[in-house]
């Protein structure tokens, strides 16, 4: 089988004049000003790559701290600091960015077949907006530190003397990163597609993201104006959140998960989006319940805004309300199951290659479905009473966003790692990690479900003895979690440099990212891209020349039959 | 099968605007004029549904706290003048009509006309700000400011300035304190105008002036309003039992909420109403001076004659965005100023 010169255009590396988006130009200020999705992506993925490495430490420190539940070396109010620290950089500045401004940014427009997103500009601002936001999070850290917890509950909040207002400073400018990078990607969904590229032809990862980009719009405004209220309570005491002028601090807890519950669907959908992808690919099958997946997200999305007042069952808000809202809370388990299970369904009779970012997407079923399951327990309303602020709800939502987010964040990277540096790694090592990030989380967290259950409170420095054995099972296993997510880390930086050159389409996946060349052009594509469903792994055929999959359209036949076969244009 | 051009026609991205062919304003990654016309509209949309729901976040915090205490609402209230309002509400109405008609002039392709009607949206907006200003420098001398500050004494009238610059006008201390900026802007575009002027670089010439103009109308409205204020003062002080007074008769049991309650440390319950009261109506505000900095940089692009049938996005979308600005304050106006 041989190739037509297009196809080595399109499917080999063949780039355009101005060069592949990496060498493209030069110089740091090329990068600084550039108005690339791709690079802002790659920009973007350094950047939360610091976050939860950063963020990660702290993890690390708190675990060690808890080893015997005495002092070892962080007194009770840094211990405070460093969980709040923890969580707000990890939830503000890492999962919420993580995969749709960094990742998403790189696939989104690729997956269009279009040059750009819709604002190049703002994509740009979005960004900047992350880095200024995230130093005034780092910016808390070093003056005063920050002890509410990174939910920032009111009255204490107020009260405090930790430097709550530049807390809330960042985390109002990473909400506005966050709308932009929302607005951008639900405009580029709307107007962008290829005229041919209909709703239900569209690969499901941008599905998520747009049901994502509509609760980064919907939601983060509220979570903005919920901070500038608290910021202007501490600079001018007005009263609204504070009791004592007649304002009510249970409104800033609805306010603030009316934006933060919402946003757990910010963290997880786009992961989900991921595993829809990878599932597909690397059990070269066409997705199963194609409509059913596409649809769960958008019901995600909107259930999501439904649900916040489960978050105060111990607040003191009515029993009815409780129960409405623990109602719609397991509604939620239905699309989230559905996903689930044609995830599943897609497997079955699929020829599964093992490869690194397959291992990531069966460890992602395996803790969010415990991660899921877990949730329920807490959406029962007598049951939460018992494991309100326990443990319990910290290995929940670990598993989920942990488990879930991050476990799809580095599966996809190691999914789009060729086609974003054009360079495989080492798929050996990369299994590697996935095993110690799969042993280490599950060890870290699954101790915590039991000892929450017997009572073990959140957010305490010190505990009582009978809880040490879990403490240290969870240390060790921290630390596991901590050398697994260096070692993949490890493994996709080494590769950029001696990794072995891949072609454009190393998985033979069909959406249209992969007909670009790895790295993609400068303007992503050379060539025209060919129309396909996402899903049909039937058109894409392994190519011996290039060493990579390329599109059937571009094979010559045996028989010279069809010398130019030029795709017709719409 | 089909397939799709998507190679790059490679444009340059930073046009000379002084170069006019078609297409010169259409970025590298849209296919058509109309792809990044649709873009834009979307986006703008889409953009006002945060602005929304940002505020959203405040009229909740309004409906709770009324409802927990609604005769403080009432009575407080009262300290807004209606007629400052009105005259707030009707110059962003009208401000509202030569917007939209700006919009229709530039899809007209008439740049001049638009650049007019675009510096007359600019002054409404900064007469808004000149009235605003009076209003609040008003409660300041009163002592009305936010929950935990507020301070107000029934029938307190603060004695008039005899010093300095305040003494000169017979206007209270903040509200000279709230012109300075606005005057230093005024003289600073003035400069930068004529500066312009005399290097012969006529658009930015255009816009410092331009600018200038949207300036004197926040002294416009400064002036007026005060004038109005102080006749309404006096009418109430001659007037006795009319006016300010008689309202403060009517709503006696009020007044005894209004009341300083010196046996509580902490101030009476009617300053939260006052905290809403600056929250809303200075995030409104702030959005309002957001709204002429991005028509001034519309006037700007008129006078370069930028606008044509095929390409006037940026005036419509600042257009959007302008009328989001005055139906939040067609909301705020009743919430605030006509509860009772």
């Amino acid at each position: 089988m041989s190739t037509t010169p297009q196809a080595a255009k399109l499917f080999g590396n063949a780039i355009g004049e101005k060069g592949n988006y990496l060498n493209a130009s030069r110089g740091i200020k090329s990068w600084l000003l550039t108005l690339d999705h791709k690079r802002i992506g790659i920009m973007y993925l350094i950047g939360v790559t610091v976050a939860l490495l950063l963020a990660g430490v702290f993890a690390l420190v708190l675990r060690s701290e808890l080893f015997t539940g005495t002092k070892m070396f962080l007194t009770e109010a840094q211990y405070n600091q460093m969980f709040t620290l923890h969580g707000a950089i990890m939830v503000f500045a890492f999962i919420i960015p993580s995969v749709p401004a960094a990742l998403g940014n790189f696939v989104l427009p690729m997956m269009l077949g279009a040059k750009d997103v819709a604002f190049p500009r703002l994509n740009l601002c979005s960004f900047y907006l992350w880095l200024f936001g995230t130093g005034f999070l780092l910016v808390a850290m070093l003056t005063n530190g920050l002890d509410t917890g990174w939910t920032f509950y009111t009255p204490y909040s107020i009260k405090t003397t930790s430097a709550v207002m530049y807390a809330t400073m960042g985390a109002f400018i990473l909400g506005f990163s966050s709308i932009f990078t929302g607005l951008n990607f639900l405009v580029t969904i709307n107007t962008m597609r290829p005229p041919t590229m209909t709703w239900f032809k569209m690969p499901l990862f941008l599905w998520s993201l747009y049901a994502t980009s509509i609760i980064q719009i919907l939601a983060t405004p509220v979570l903005g104006i919920t901070l500038l209220l608290l910021f202007a309570e501490r600079a001018l005491h007005i009263g609204i959140f504070d009791p004592a002028y007649g304002g009510d601090p249970v409104l800033f807890q609805h306010f603030f998960w009316f934006y933060s519950h919402p946003a757990v669907y910010i963290m997880i959908l786009p992961a989900m989006g991921i595993i829809s992808e990878l599932m597909s690919v690397h059990a070269h099958k066409k997705i199963f319940g194609y409509a059913f997946i596409a649809f769960s997200s958008v019901a995600i999305a909107l259930l999501g805004f439904l649900v916040w007042g489960h978050h105060l069952f111990a607040s003191g808000q009515s029993t009815l309300l409780s129960l409405i809202f623990s109602a719609i809370t397991f509604s939620v388990a239905i699309p989230s199951a559905v996903k689930v299970f044609n995830w599943l369904a897609t497997l079955y009779k699929g020829s599964i290659s093992l490869v690194t970012p397959m291992c990531y997407a069966l460890s992602f079923i395996f803790l969010f479905g415990i991660g899921g399951l877990t949730g329920l327990f807490l959406g029962t309303l007598s049951v939460d009473i018992h494991l309100h602020d326990t443990y319990f709800v910290v290995a929940h939502f670990h598993f989920v966003m942990v488990g879930g987010t991050l476990t799809a964040l580095l599966g996809g990277l190691f999914h789009w790692w060729p086609k974003m540096f054009g360079r495989m790694y080492n798929d050996f090592m990369g299994r590697v990690s996935c095993f110690l990030v799969f042993a280490g989380f599950n060890l870290t967290f699954f101790p915590q479900f039991v000892m929450g259950a017997r009572g073990m409170p959140r957010r305490y420095a010190r505990y009582d003895p009978e809880f040490q054995i879990f403490h240290q099972v969870s240390t060790i296993g921290a630390f596991v979690l901590g050398i697994g997510v260096v070692v993949a880390f490890a493994v996709l930086v080494y590769a950029i440099y001696r990794g072995p050159k891949v072609g454009g389409n190393p998985w033979g996946a069909a959406s249209l990212e992969w007909q670009s060349s790895s790295p993609p052009d400068y303007h992503n594509f050379t060539h025209k891209v060919v129309m396909n469903d996402p899903y049909d792994y039937s058109v894409m055929v392994y190519d011996e020349d290039l060493d990579t999959y390329i599109h059937r359209e571009f094979t010559v036949p045996e028989k010279p039959a069809r010398t130019e076969p030029e795709p017709t244009t719409t | 099968m089909s397939s799709v051009d998507t190679t790059a026609e490679v444009h340059d991205e930073h046009h000379d605007d002084d170069h006019h062919d078609h297409g010169e304003f259409i970025a590298h990654h849209f296919d058509t004029p109309e792809q990044q016309y649709d873009s834009g509209k979307l986006g703008i949309w889409v953009f006002l549904v945060t602005e929304v729901l940002f505020f959203s976040g405040l009229f909740c915090a309004y409906v709770l706290l009324r409802y927990h205490q609604p005769e403080v609402f009432v009575a407080a209230s009262e300290h807004l003048d209606k007629v400052l309002g009105g005259i707030n509400t009707i110059v962003l109405l009208f401000s509202s009509l030569t917007m939209a008609w700006a919009v229709r002039a530039a899809q007209l392709g008439q740049n001049r006309f638009a650049s007019r009607l675009i510096l007359i949206t600019m002054v409404c907006a900064a007469v808004f700000l000149g009235v605003k200003a009076v209003e609040y420098s008003h409660k300041w001398d009163l002592n009305i400011y936010v929950a935990s500050h507020y301070n107000y004494i029934e029938g307190y009238h603060p004695d008039a300035p005899s010093e300095g610059l305040a003494g000169a006008l017979g206007v209270s201390q903040s509200l000279i304190n709230l012109c300075v900026l606005p005057a230093i802007l005024l003289v600073g575009f003035l400069v930068a105008g004529v500066i312009y002027r005399v290097r012969e670089s006529q658009a930015m010439s255009a816009l410092y002036l331009a600018m200038a103009v949207m300036m004197g109308g926040f002294f416009l409205g400064a002036v007026g309003g005060q004038i109005y204020q102080n006749a309404a003062e006096s009418a109430a002080a001659h007037g006795g039992d009319h006016g300010h007074d008689a309202a403060a008769g009517e709503h006696a049991e009020e007044a005894a909420v209004t009341g300083p309650d010196t046996t509580s440390k902490y101030p009476p319950p009617i300053g939260m109403f006052f905290s809403i009261y600056y929250i809303m109506t200075g995030l409104h505000a702030f959005h309002v001076i957001g709204g002429m900095v991005a028509l001034s940089w519309l006037y700007y692009r008129c006078t370069r004659n930028h606008f044509r049938p095929d390409y006037y996005g940026p005036v419509d979308f600042v257009g959007l965005y302008w009328h989001l600005v005055d139906l939040i304050w067609i909301y705020l106006f009743p919430l605030l100023y006509l509860i009772n």
